[in-house]
């Protein structure tokens, strides 16, 4: 009975959902319906994101949700497994060509969510999974909110990584859901909120605990769970048993009291401000926009406040900023697939050499994904350091609370630290994160390769030391590749793989597959001195050496490439490598490359290894770091050794704006000229591998959108300024010249 | 709180997070047997035959009511002494005493040891404890097979013993550090600058632990997501936990519950029955809050097992000694299995992995039962295992089997009550399944029973008899 009535009353009231059911938007479900007059509706997505054509469906349905008297409320939900509604379609977006366009977009999606916050019947958001964006915006329009306890459930506000801000309403009821201050960090930071944090917070009404397996899979029986609690409490809030109305907290409520007064307001709207400015350097206007938007709908009233937001949403769509970013996230998700496709073999077990700072990190990265590992040290004293890098690294995710202590000895399971070559026998990767030198290289090599099995891929952790030179005294070079990791490699998202002439594909498709297990973003590169990034990195140092000899002091050169957008200052940067370090790089790098990689002079960086100012690991460097001091002040040691080395400064050369384009001039050069020798199969990559690697701007979307939107000509023109001062450093390489002299070319289309 | 009120005595004010700890610490699975008659006999060549002469308990009674201020060893020493009494088995005669607990009385860490001197029995008696959450007596039981099959002993006490009215509150363990450096500091200086460290927050107590240490969640909690996976209702539950206590009130009346002995409490009355079984309504149940997922769960106070004192006791030996002394055996434990499995979604589950597990093992099959014992942690819990018995699609996905074992048949199923209704002592309910397991086949003039219950970490097992 209860199917034929669902049937009848499918046909006769919802006509229109049997059509979007064809095209797979959405599902309508009728629940049962006898014993209970309250009838609830489904609406379950088939799509996770919010394109033009699903709002105007669900436009239909929740129409006819309101004029069917037999429905008493509804209840949103997804079938996509892994995410509620992760956002709006950018493609949708990115297919605007005025802001106008753009804001009529946002109009609309303002429009349709307003509606369903008015709409007399309570509408019950059923989330499971990510529930970004403009799913965030959709949920919080809803009556009632229900969230699944799992870790793949998170809810945000990322428009605004994406230089945009929430364009549905989000910055208007944001705020009056959680309170000012916390609306301000949700929308400025974009950060994930797990379910249990945005019970708190008041994002979610109620949590629902994942289930175990029962006569369904656990996955599919918790969906099934969701959807019949939402059900209970659709019904509970048509026939008022339930209330929306949420009892906030002592804390919450004093907060409230105090945004309420204008004064207030006003110190909150000044110090965020203050903070964000700080923070961008004004480099990023979206931050920015959403303050002045949410300012616009307190201080000025409810249609004031939405105006705001649709005409600053599209303002803010048309940006470089917002293009250079956006480009980045599809560069991002270019580089999390396995281009090679998957390895024959799956890597179980993995053995690291050397529990240094790179190879205890990469254990770390390792274990927490379910990867057996082995961490070989040659003393007891470096491994015992690096296995308590591990425990701390997870421990202080037990102290964030995103793990439980029980998960963390569970993972630490996953680590055997050892002195000797035991169990490599079963190693399905070695990964070397050995001490810098070709010749310990090699030992390492010949040792591994005396115990490993065949299949057995063996992976170089260097940065600057070609693969094909290490590989040289293999007896099996296919199965030879670079990993390039960056420190600290827990925080530092990028990897990059290096592949020589002998690489096998295979032995690449099993590299990247474990970059992409211990959650990398991949760029591959070809085998040559310094790869891409190290190579990039290069000339820009040996620039920020030049810069040095001619006066400027590190400070000034920190505030200057920062303001540039760099994330962390170019003087401060080499500190924080390590003067060693790159003096060892720079002298190979020189070797290689010749006067190209000159500029600076290399002695000065020896009389600072001389004296011990080997950066941040010794205390000393440019500046000098104590534990505990946040300030840090410069080192008044390095006077004498800048004054040494002093040159006569260029003033036509000397600008702030020219410094800050000798340095990057300098690093997209050489950008380019990796791409025009191949070692870099893509500008994508290339973006990705010098922000997320190097801390190109984000903002300008990596050396080669930069080259996009600043253009060609401009850039070369600027090279040509510089070289007829310092001559070959400085020269262009021939493939922006060939887009310098074709205005239509571009690296990003 | 209403579910306090329904179930645990006005005069008892237990501070609320204490009903958590009931839900904590409950499963457990065993089966067992009486003498052979018609079907096959179990016995196995070169295995000695182990019988249960007889099992005692005192009666279980809801933790805060006439035990409250004993400790538990007097509740251990009772149920020793009752079965001292009833079987009169000389007391230089026992080899072994094996005696489970779950929450330590740290000052009787060896509850058995204690409890054994206390009760008359020889102070050359050697005793040891184990534990193994729910289980405990049922470890207790299968230590003394073990002791008895390898030839070490021919008589063995097992038993297991709960008091939940009283645990141990431990101070903090920044207190404690405090407390033990100031034992070692030497002069008035040291000390009070030890004393000078202390916070208010050193003096926040620790409360035992009320959650599965690896996980972090209660049992109750769990309980309640494990019916909802198994889509297991607030009806279905309710209408289960006032069967048991219908049961549980006509066994009692009817006088089948035969392991009881009276005990007489110091300072009070001698204590005769169980104090728990309380048949309610279905419209008095179902006023009940959730317990533990609020507000929409369906596992209350009404469909779990209490907060409960006891105390079990069974005196094993082999077919031999038993005969030689001229018992007769009440009946012959057969053969056991323990299973664990993930401690988070699949915690209450042990019953469905080990049933199959010990017919197998024993070469018998569902039909051959005549008596199913199952732990009553909560209703939800034993619907949750039925369903998952009968289901194809659990068997091929989580216990590698073709097929469903088939869940028991509800008229052999619990049939005196179970720990929902008679309540559940942690270590003491394993003693308590066994026996009625064996009075039950008696009874009925069954064969085999099963006894089957689930523990804390995920740990089940089972026993079967002849």
């Amino acid at each position: 009975l209860d199917d034929l009535l669902q049937g009848f009353i499918l046909e006769g009231f919802f006509s229109h959902c049997i059509m979007t059911q064809d095209e797979l938007n959405f599902i309508v479900k009728l629940p049962c319906l006898l014993g209970s007059w309250f009838m609830v509706l489904i609406c379950c997505f088939q799509v996770n994101t919010l394109s033009k054509q699903l709002s105007s469906e669900f436009t239909d349905i929740m129409n006819e949700i309101w004029a069917n008297e037999a429905v008493k409320s509804a209840v949103l939900i997804s079938s996509k497994p892994g995410s509620f509604i992760a956002g709006a379609d950018l493609d949708m977006i990115e297919a605007c060509k005025t802001s106008q366009e753009v804001a009529q977009l946002s109009q609309e999606g303002q429009k349709m969510l307003e509606k369903i916050e008015q709409s007399p019947k309570p509408v019950v958001a059923a989330i499971s999974g990510s529930c970004l964006g403009g799913g965030l915006e959709l949920a919080i329009a809803c009556h009632y909110r229900i969230a699944t306890k799992e870790k793949k459930t998170v809810l945000a506000t990322p428009e605004v990584l994406l230089g945009l801000l929430p364009g549905a309403g989000g910055t208007q009821r944001l705020p009056k859901m959680v309170g000012l201050p916390a609306a301000f960090d949700i929308m400025l930071t974009g950060r994930n909120i797990r379910a249990d944090r945005a019970k708190k917070m008041g994002l979610v009404d109620q949590l629902v605990d994942p289930l175990g397996p029962g006569v369904k899979s656990p996955e599919a029986r918790t969906i099934e769970y969701l959807e019949e609690v939402a059900i209970d409490f659709a019904r509970g809030l048509a026939n008022r048993t339930v209330s929306a109305k949420r009892s906030k907290g002592l804390m919450q409520k004093l907060t409230d009291y105090a945004m309420a007064v204008p004064f207030v307001r006003q110190q909150v709207y000044k110090t965020v401000e203050n903070k964000v400015r700080k923070q961008t350097k004004g480099l990023y206007p979206a931050p920015l926009k959403i303050i002045e938007t949410v300012k616009a709908g307190l201080d000025q009233g409810h249609d004031a406040g939405y105006l705001a937001e649709s005409q600053n949403f599209g303002q803010l769509a048309v940006t470089k900023e917002s293009k250079a970013l956006l480009g980045l996230y599809r560069g991002q998700v270019y580089c999390k697939k396995n281009k090679f496709g998957t390895p024959q073999q799956e890597v179980k077990t993995l053995a690291v050499l050397g529990a240094g700072l790179m190879g205890a990190g990469i254990a770390q990265v390792s274990v927490d994904k379910g990867l057996k590992t082995i961490l070989k040290d040659t003393a007891q004293q470096g491994l015992d350091r690096g296995q308590q890098q591990v425990f701390k690294g997870l421990n202080s995710k037990v102290k964030k609370k995103s793990l439980t202590s029980f998960e963390r000895d569970s993972i630490l399971s996953n680590l055997t630290g050892q002195l000797d070559y035991k169990g490599f026998e079963k190693a399905d990767m070695v990964i070397e994160a050995v001490f810098e030198d070709i010749n310990i290289k090699h030992k390492v090599l010949k040792e591994v390769e005396a115990v490993i099995p065949a299949h057995c891929v063996f992976a170089s952790n260097t940065s600057a030391l070609p693969i094909s030179q290490i590989a040289a005294v293999s007896k099996r070079p296919e199965k030879v590749i670079g990993m390039h990791y960056f420190s600290p490699v827990d925080r530092m998202q990028l990897l990059e793989i290096i592949t020589t002439d002998k690489t096998s594909q295979d032995t690449a498709a099993s590299a990247v597959a474990v970059g992409l297990k211990q959650g990398k973003i991949v760029i591959v590169v070809k085998d040559g001195p310094g790869f891409y990034t190290t190579r990039c990195l290069g000339p820009m140092l040996a620039e920020v050496v030049r810069v040095l000899q001619e006066g400027t002091d590190p400070k000034k050169i920190d505030a200057i490439s920062t303001a540039f957008g760099f994330p962390v200052g170019a003087a401060t940067l080499i500190d924080e490598v390590g003067v060693d370090v790159a003096t060892h790089v720079a002298e190979d790098l020189g070797k290689a490359f010749g006067e190209r990689f000159g500029g600076g002079s290399i002695e000065l960086f020896k009389l600072m290894v001389e004296k011990g100012f080997l950066g941040r690991k010794a205390g000393k460097g440019f500046y000098i770091y104590q534990e505990g001091v946040k300030n840090r002040s410069v080192n008044s040691g390095m006077d004498e050794i800048l004054a040494r080395f002093k040159l006569p400064a260029k003033p036509e050369v000397c600008t702030d704006e020219d410094i800050q384009m000798r340095l990057v001039t300098r690093f997209v050069n050489e950008a380019a000229m990796c791409l025009q020798e191949g070692i870099l199969s893509s500008p994508v990559e290339g973006d990705i591998g010098a922000v997320f690697g190097l801390g190109f701007p984000p903002c300008l979307g990596g050396p080669f959108r930069y080259v996009d939107s600043y253009g060609a000509k401009q850039l070369v023109d600027k090279l040509r300024k510089y070289e007829a001062v310092y001559g070959s450093q400085f020269t262009p390489c021939q493939l922006l010249l060939d887009y310098a002299n074709n205005p239509s070319k571009k690296f990003h289309q | 709180p209403t579910l306090l009120l329904t179930y645990v005595p006005k005069e008892n004010n237990f501070p609320r997070s204490f009903f958590k700890l009931a839900g904590s610490l409950v499963n457990i699975t065993s089966l067992l047997a009486v003498q052979p008659k018609s079907k096959k006999t179990l016995t196995k060549s070169g295995v000695k035959n182990i019988v249960v002469v007889e099992g005692v308990r005192i009666p279980f009674l809801q933790s805060g009511t006439s035990y409250a201020d004993l400790m538990p060893h007097d509740l251990a020493r009772a149920a020793l002494q009752g079965l001292l009494n009833r079987t009169s088995v000389p007391r230089e005669v026992v080899d072994y005493i094996v005696y489970g607990t779950v929450i330590q009385e740290v000052k009787t860490s060896n509850v058995a040891r204690e409890a054994a001197l206390g009760a008359g029995f020889s102070d050359k008696t050697p005793a040891h404890t184990v534990t193994m959450a729910c289980i405990s007596s049922n470890q207790a039981m299968t230590t003394g097979v073990g002791m008895i099959a390898a030839g070490q002993c021919d008589v063995v006490v097992a038993g297991g013993v709960e008091l939940m009215s009283d645990v141990p509150i431990r101070h903090s363990r920044k207190m404690r550090k405090t407390m033990l450096t100031l034992n070692r500091a030497k002069t008035l200086g040291q000390k009070l600058s030890l004393l000078s460290k202390i916070r208010p927050d050193y003096f926040a107590p620790e409360l035992p632990a009320v959650a599965e240490f690896s996980t972090s969640e209660t049992m109750g909690h769990s309980a309640d997501r494990l019916a909802a996976a198994f889509a297991v209702s607030r009806l279905e539950q309710d209408e289960y936990a006032l069967r048991s206590h219908t049961l549980a009130k006509k066994a009692q009346d009817g006088g089948l519950l035969l392991d009881v002995v009276p005990f007489k409490v110091p300072g009070k009355d001698t204590v005769t029955k169980d104090n728990g079984i309380r048949p309610s309504s279905m419209e008095q149940m179902g006023k009940l809050k959730p317990a533990f997922v609020k507000p929409y769960g369906t596992v209350t106070a009404a469909n779990s097992s209490f907060l409960t004192d006891g105390a079990s006791a069974v005196l094993l030996m082999s077919e031999e000694k038993a005969l030689a002394m001229g018992y007769k055996p009440k009946a012959y434990l057969r053969d056991f299995v323990y299973v664990s499995q993930d401690p988070k979604d699949q915690l209450l589950l042990g019953p469905t992995y080990a049933t199959p597990k010990v017919l197998e093992k024993a070469g018998l099959t569902m039909a051959d039962i005549d008596v199913f014992e199952f732990h009553e942690a909560f209703a939800g819990q034993i619907l949750a295992n039925l369903k998952a018995m009968d289901s194809d699609w659990f068997a091929q996905n989580y216990m590698g089997r073709k097929s469903k074992v088939g869940a028991p048949p509800l008229e052999k199923f619990n049939t005196w009550g179970g720990s929902l209704s008679l309540g559940h002592p942690f270590a003491a309910t394993g003693c308590r399944l066994v026996m009625t397991t064996a009075h039950s086949l008696k009874k009925e003039g069954g064969q085999y029973g099963l006894v089957a219950a689930c523990a804390a970490g995920g740990l089940p097992k089972c026993v079967l008899g002849p």
